[in-house]
């Protein structure tokens, strides 16, 4: 889902150095932090939030103070073996959406808290991503969404796995002369909650959005799935993977970034991409001159 | 982190799963020592690799005799890129059939899948060559485990000759086991059908995921750490992801994707990556550690620095890199690009410290890199 301007929002976290550091660019850029969490913290406030014990509080306490209810959106600024109960915190809240940056968060916690969230019906935006950035309204996460070379507001969309990569593609398309209008990170890890398809298929929804380009990474076959529901969208797209000089069988640094035998590989992603149409970059930086040929 | 097949089978065992007796040797001795009262057995070859069979590294032994030359001929191969330094002795199993069992993290159902086949004993792509819907697969709820009755479900129909339900109560156990363990593997291939009727694991991969081994510190200890070369070692040492490549061409970017992408550029203008590394997230602040590792391969002819900040603020990393540049005085030839968080400061940085410029894109520093390795490689 793309986070907006409108949405509220609470962090988890919110009292440790990261999480007041990215708080405070957070609600300068503009997104609606209503409250945080910190169980050993709770009644307190914080860089002028109210710090609740558990996100279940929040929604509650944010929802009798009654300026417009209780919270849409939490963001995890939580160490990797905490997260899991926190995500179930901020689920069991009813949350619609939950931002979970932490990298290193054990599998079998990622799966819970992902079974979790489908009952009750919860996106999940990670784990180990660098968060979102809906340009001139939000962001959610560390992104520099304040540095106007890269996010710029326009009109194309950009799916990343890797955040370092995700903002480089956002700096080549802004010199390029266009804008972005959604930045989507979803995270490096084997199991996400939000994938390749489902950020295409929300950008494919979101009206600012005239163009798409991704960027994926060398493992798994969620480029792969993406590219069936490409080949249905009208709008142009672009994609680069990463890793196709990485050797097989190595973890490139994020966990799901890895060939096994010849799944995952650089070829099969670029192989199906094509096939429905999407322009396959060399480089980053031929990103300009692909959009400006797609976009007309 | 990898688990040999002596390694894995005590988790197996400890969840109620029967695997052959026998014991672990290093040399030939000692294998003859264990073979002793056993009487017939397998010596097989402990490596983190598949394949071992084709590789001549399983043998059956009669007696002790034989099974002393089994393992004198085994201990000391080389399969694959791994050096035998230990056999597993296990006493013979009769069977009649072998099937395949695992449970495995499934990415598509984002949660634990049990899996299995009545063709045992091959490759799991020989198998679906052989017969591409032999792959039973259950997608479980890891919230609650599996339930027996949606395992017998799963196997229904299968030609299993009336040991339905000790392969459904053994799957329970399976699940337990990677359950137990946080495993993203727990295979059984093959899962044997004795001559007495009954099932026995006589083999076992067992993977534990990377995240999880701060909860398992004790099972651990008995995983096969990643081969790692020197620089490797050093790397993991200092806390940063460092993988050592053919070229010479280093790399320093901050996250995966960019580094992975930096190789990628490299490669695209002619040039080969020497190594992998990575200062991203929360290791942005080891500038100066990384730097001196790039410096240490004596293969690398020329530096290229990709930073596009995020998280990781690019004036934090390039006061690292540069503290370290300040102090060794390298005269590798270094090409820049700053962009993101912090990169008005790190720009700024780097004229007044080194009198350097960045150049304008990544694209033209992985180009001026290639160069410059390809210069020096011509002069030597």
């Amino acid at each position: 889902m793309i986070i907006r301007g409108t949405h509220r929002v609470i962090v988890q976290g919110i009292t440790g150095k990261q999480g007041t550091f990215w708080s405070e660019r957070m609600m300068e850029y503009g997104t609606k932090i209503v409250g945080g969490v910190n169980p050993k913290k709770a009644g307190t406030e914080h860089i002028g939030v109210p710090v609740f014990g558990s996100a279940v509080d929040a929604m509650k306490g944010l929802a009798d103070k009654g300026d417009g209810g209780g919270f849409d959106v939490s963001i995890l600024f939580i160490p990797p073996m905490g997260a899991k109960a926190a995500a179930l915190d901020a689920i069991e809240a009813g949350a619609k959406a939950v931002v979970c940056l932490t990298e290193h968060i054990p599998v079998q916690d990622v799966m819970y808290m992902m079974a979790a969230a489908k009952e009750r019906g919860v996106k999940i935006i990670g784990p180990n991503t660098a968060g979102g950035v809906t340009p001139g309204e939000c962001f959610t996460g560390f992104m520099p969404a304040f540095n106007e070379k890269i996010f710029r507001p326009g009109n194309v969309g950009i799916i990343s796995r890797s955040g370092s990569l995700g903002t480089l593609m956002c700096l080549n398309v802004v010199q390029a002369g266009f804008g972005i209008s959604a930045f989507i990170g979803i995270g490096g890890d084997p199991i996400i909650g939000t994938t390749t398809r489902d950020a295409l298929e929300a950008l494919d929804a979101f009206e600012k959005t005239d163009a798409v380009v991704m960027v994926g990474e060398i493992g798994g076959a969620m480029e792969e799935h993406a590219a069936e529901y490409a080949a249905t969208m009208n709008k142009p797209m672009a994609a680069f993977i990463a890793g196709g000089a990485a050797p097989a069988g190595k973890k490139m640094g994020h966990a799901g970034a890895i060939v096994m035998g010849n799944k995952g590989t650089y070829q099969s992603k670029a192989d199906a991409l094509s096939a429905a149409g999407v322009a396959i970059l060399d480089t980053p930086m031929d990103v300009g001159p692909v959009l400006k040929e797609r976009m007309g | 982190m990898n688990f040999e097949e002596h390694a894995g089978k005590p988790l197996l065992k400890a969840a109620g799963i029967p695997v052959p007796s026998g014991g672990v040797a290093t040399t030939a001795d000692e294998a003859a020592k264990i073979a002793g009262p056993l009487g017939k057995v397998a010596v097989k070859a402990q490596v983190p690799t598949g394949k071992r069979g084709k590789a001549g590294g399983i043998k059956i032994a009669d007696d002790a005799a034989a099974a002393k030359a089994a393992a004198e001929a085994i201990l000391g191969m080389t399969i694959g890129e791994h050096v035998v330094e230990k056999v597993l002795v296990e006493q013979a199993t009769a069977f009649t059939r072998e099937f395949y069992a695992a449970v495995i993290n499934d990415p598509e159902t984002k949660g634990p899948k049990i899996l299995f086949s009545t063709l045992g004993g091959m490759d799991v792509e020989e198998a679906a060559e052989q017969d591409p819907n032999a792959m039973r697969g259950l997608a479980v709820d890891i919230r609650k485990g599996p339930a027996l009755a949606d395992v017998k479900a799963m196997l229904a129909g299968a030609d299993l000759g009336g040991v339905e339900d000790a392969v459904a109560d053994l799957l329970m156990k399976l699940y337990d086991a990677y359950a137990a363990n946080d495993a993203e593997l727990m295979e059984i291939n093959p899962l044997a059908v004795t001559d007495a009727g009954g099932l026995i694991a006589l083999d076992c991969k067992f993977t534990m995921d990377d995240s999880a081994i701060p909860r398992h510190e004790e099972t651990a200890k008995s995983g096969t750490p990643d081969k790692l070369t020197g620089l490797e070692a050093k790397g993991k040492e200092l806390d940063l992801k460092y993988i050592e490549l053919e070229g010479d061409v280093g790399v320093i970017a901050n996250g995966a994707g960019l580094t992975m992408t930096t190789m990628d550029v490299v490669r695209h203008h002619g040039g080969t990556p020497a190594n992998f590394l990575e200062i991203g997230g929360e290791s942005y602040t080891k500038g100066t550690e990384a730097l001196s590792l790039v410096l240490d391969n004596p293969k690398v002819k020329s530096l290229v620095i990709n930073f596009c900040g995020a998280f990781a603020r690019t004036d934090v990393m390039t006061d690292g890199i540069l503290k370290a540049w300040e102090e060794l005085k390298p005269t590798l030839p270094t090409f820049w690009s700053v962009h993101g968080t912090g990169d008005v400061e790190a720009v700024a940085m780097l004229k007044e410290r080194i009198g350097v410029d960045p150049l304008p894109d990544m694209s033209a520093a992985c180009k001026a890199a290639v160069e410059a390795a390809k210069n020096a490689g011509d002069a030597k």
